[in-house]
């Protein structure tokens, strides 16, 4: 969900005598989900494994394809990416750097037992170098299920969803480690 | 008011022209009674939705992700104004059935997943941007009478 609703639009809209400013608050991504811990069992953690090993051919692809969603659907995550020359969807900055995050993932899959742990060194670069707001891990998870539905339409069953969604959730948390 | 670019509208038109309400509500709300179980409080006289498979198998469920998707689609015809076509289905899940609003942002997400994977890669990044853009205009809009 897009996390600012209407990109500003309703505050333009002068002859609209609601209070819109609470409009945004019922689309909001990240609502309680980065502070509520929900541990995967271990069928979910093998369902994880599993999902994740059928993807592999396809992993570059789903990881690029996110990125560019995420740029495309939340365009103030292009915030993180002054520094590219083109920033838009499906640019080549956008798609390699969304391989790159891709491979942190694989990473954190073969560290799904103690993501916290494996993941320090990751966790202080985004705390103290990168410094992403933590909100924004979960709208490039939203975009990573998104990507695995099109591309695996008849693997991501509810099941493996709701695995790789709390995956994604833990994996969000153990980054945000060392934020403060 | 929502403002849409013609492109948007279009991309948006354009996704409902692929999905098939009677295939993608209950599937969008099996999903969501699956990945967020706590939705499942809502519906405590629809039966057995004690696993996956009865969530699967229901038939109150399956009828009413018919409802919830038709439901959905109502904004299509009334992109300009959605807010005051929602407001008595907004009173209606405030006042009468006393949904908490979050959990129609956990089944617009659903939705998008089950999009996903019936249109794959047709759903274009700039596709998904006025389709979640859309969802998300008519979860504020159903949010807005609760107080």
């Amino acid at each position: 969900m897009n996390d600012d609703c209407n990109d500003g639009d309703d505050d333009a809209d002068d002859d609209d005598d609601d209070d819109d400013d609470d409009d945004d608050d019922n689309c909001s991504l990240e609502s309680n989900y980065l502070n509520v811990n929900m541990s995967l069992s271990s069928k979910q953690k093998a369902t994880v494994k599993d999902f994740f090993s059928k993807m592999s051919t396809r992993s570059d692809d789903i990881g690029a394809e996110a990125l560019s969603r995420l740029v495309a659907v939340y365009p103030q995550t292009k915030s993180y990416f002054s520094h590219w020359k083109d920033a838009s969807p499906g640019s080549a900055p956008v798609r390699k750097h969304g391989i790159t995050i891709m491979g942190g993932v694989y990473d954190a899959v073969g560290k799904i037992d103690d993501l916290k742990g494996g993941l320090l060194s990751l966790s202080e670069l985004h705390a103290f170098m990168l410094r992403v707001d933590p909100v924004n891990f979960k709208l490039l998870a939203h975009c990573m299920l998104v990507c695995m539905s099109m591309i695996f339409p008849e693997e991501f069953t509810p099941q493996v969803h709701v695995a790789v969604d709390k995956f994604l959730a833990q994996l969000a948390l153990a980054l945000a480690e060392k934020y403060r | 008011m929502v403002e849409w670019t013609a492109a948007e509208r279009r991309h948006v038109e354009a996704v409902w022209s692929k999905i098939d309400i009677d295939v993608c509500g209950p599937l969008a709300l099996q999903r969501c009674l699956i990945v967020y179980p706590w939705t499942q409080r809502y519906f405590g006289s629809f039966g057995d939705l004690s696993t996956d498979a009865a969530i699967m198998g229901n038939p109150k469920v399956a009828k009413h992700g018919v409802v919830a998707l038709t439901g959905l689609r109502t904004a299509l015809d009334h992109m300009d104004e959605i807010k005051s076509t929602y407001a008595a289905l907004s009173v209606l899940h405030s006042e009468k059935l006393h949904v908490d609003p979050d959990n129609f942002r956990l089944l617009c997400e659903c939705l998008t997943i089950v999009v996903a994977g019936k249109m794959g890669k047709k759903l274009s990044p700039e596709m998904q941007a006025a389709w979640q853009k859309y969802l998300c205009a008519v979860v504020s809009a159903l949010g807005r009478q609760y107080h």
